[in-house]
This record gives C-alpha cells, sequence and structure tokens, in this order.
C-alpha cells in the first residue's frame, strides 16, 4: 500500500493525517509534506498516524526532522497513535521520550506543554 | 541452500517487496504469527540499510536476501556489497546535513533491529556487510484428515 496524505487545520494546530506505508520509498513523500508546511508557516503539527500500517526507521527520522524544524520557530509536533505495532517502534528507539503520543486528534489539538 | 533467495535491484521501492516475501517465507517455515510484524520490519531495515549502502557508494550490483528454514529455526542474511574500508567516507559531493541525517537513520536502523530481534549478528568487512537474524520456528500441527 502506498502512502496516502491529507491536512486539516484546526485552531492554530495543523492536522496531517497519514495513511499506508512509511517506508524508505515513501518517507520522502511525508518530508517533503512536513517541509512544506513548516515553510508556509505552520509551526504546530499533529501528526494522526491512526491509518499507518506499516512504519520504520526511515519514517521515524521524518517525524524527528520535523519535529527539529518546528522546534526552530518554537512550535510543536504531536502525535496520534493507539496501534501497539507503531508504538512498540517508539519505545525501543526511546521517541516515546521526546514526541507527545495522544490516543486522539482531539486530545492532541487541546494538548499544552 | 537457501530456501528462498532474492536478489534486488538496490532501489527503495523494492524494500516492500523484500519484506512481504520475508514475511511469507517466515509464516510457511512456523514463525510465530506474533512476531511475523517484527520479522517483517527487521528486514525491512536490513534491506534499507543494504539500499543506502549501495546508492551512497554507487554499487550497482543487486542485494541479497537469503531465506534460511532449518531444524527449529528461521534465518534471514541481508546482504550488502559495500566496502568497509575507511569509516567516515560515505557520501560525497552532498551537503553535510543530508550525509549526516543519512548516518543517523542508518544507526536507527541498526538500533531497531537489535531492539526487535534476539539473535542478530552484523559483520561487515572489505567486500560488504551482512546482517544476520535468526528467528525460533515451532513445527506445524499435524494436519487432520
Amino acid at each position: 500500500m502506498d502512502l496516502s496524505l491529507s491536512t486539516e487545520t484546526i485552531g492554530d494546530r495543523t492536522i496531517v493525517r497519514v495513511g499506508g506505508e512509511i517506508d524508505v520509498y515513501t518517507a520522502p513523500k511525508l518530508r517533503e509534506q512536513l517541509v512544506e508546511l513548516v515553510n508556509d508557516g505552520s509551526f504546530h503539527l499533529v501528526v494522526d498516524m491512526e491509518g499507518v500500517d506499516f512504519l520504520d526507521s526511515t519514517g521515524l527520522g521524518v517525524l524527528v526532522g520535523g519535529l527539529k524544524r518546528v522546534r526552530a520557530h518554537e512550535g510543536s509536533l504531536r502525535l496520534v497513535c493507539n496501534q501497539e505495532r507503531i508504538l512498540k517502534i517508539f519505545r525501543i528507539t526511546g521517541l516515546t521520550k521526546v514526541f507527545p503520543i495522544h490516543t486522539s486528534v482531539e486530545e492532541a489539538v487541546e494538548a499544552t506543554d | 541452500m537457501a530456501t528462498v533467495e532474492l536478489r534486488f535491484s538496490a532501489l527503495p521501492e523494492h524494500v516492500r517487496t523484500a519484506r512481504l516475501v520475508a514475511a511469507a517465507v517466515a509464516r510457511r517455515a512456523g514463525v510465530d504469527e506474533a512476531v511475523l510484524d517484527e520479522l517483517r520490519l527487521a528486514v525491512g531495515e536490513a534491506c534499507t540499510r543494504a539500499v543506502g549502502l549501495h546508492q551512497t557508494v554507487g554499487i550497482s550490483s543487486p542485494v541479497k536476501v537469503l531465506l534460511i528454514e532449518e531444524e527449529k529455526q528461521f534465518s534471514i542474511e541481508v546482504g550488502d556489497e559495500a566496502p568497509r574500508a575507511a569509516p567516515g567516507g560515505r557520501g560525497s559531493g552532498s551537503a553535510g546535513d543530508v550525509t549526516e541525517v543519512e548516518a543517523e537513520e542508518d544507526e536507527m536502523g541498526l538500533a531497531v533491529i537489535s531492539g526487535l530481534v534476539d539473535d542478530v549478528e552484523v559483520t561487515a568487512g572489505e567486500h560488504g556487510g551482512l546482517i544476520r537474524m535468526t528467528w525460533p520456528t515451532t513445527p506445524p500441527a499435524a494436519v487432520l484428515p
């Protein structure tokens, strides 16, 4: 399955809904999307990963890159994920300490530091 | 001889194929369903790393994946042909930060593999590198008449 991407704005947050597989082939599309959003002035991102079937370290690298970009503008990057197999990858790499991970888009939108 | 041998051009679009083939052969060999997701991820990481190494060094030869069914275990070997003579010799002509990001992703790939797979060996030399990962198998249940 290929990667699907869509965006939506709720208040000052931009929701990026991701579906399909994020791997070495598709991750550049996600990177482009995040870079474009930041370049257009969206610095508070919520990446909804509920539709993601597969995530590898290339995808993690893109998310870390996105976080670095929004932080340069004092922004935030929050994740929405309830899938154990995806969460496991964040745990193995210690990235659960780096990304705020929420159970719903609503929770992520309302969250503040 | 390996149960299944796969060679593919070092292109990102073929990594998914390698993941799917590896998971299918592993399932048939009796690897526990519960670890198939991890196996799929681990073999994808190893192939991604090999593709990256071939592309960085400019090697046109294919990445090789061996799927080996043995007694009570199933092994996957992912081999690349990128020589490891001089550490830090990755890339040329690209922006420094890009190379740095690639190196970070490479490290993260290995971190994921070692986090997922208990039995893993990573070797590398002047003729390339090899990641060998092994999982236990359970014999298939007897087929009822």
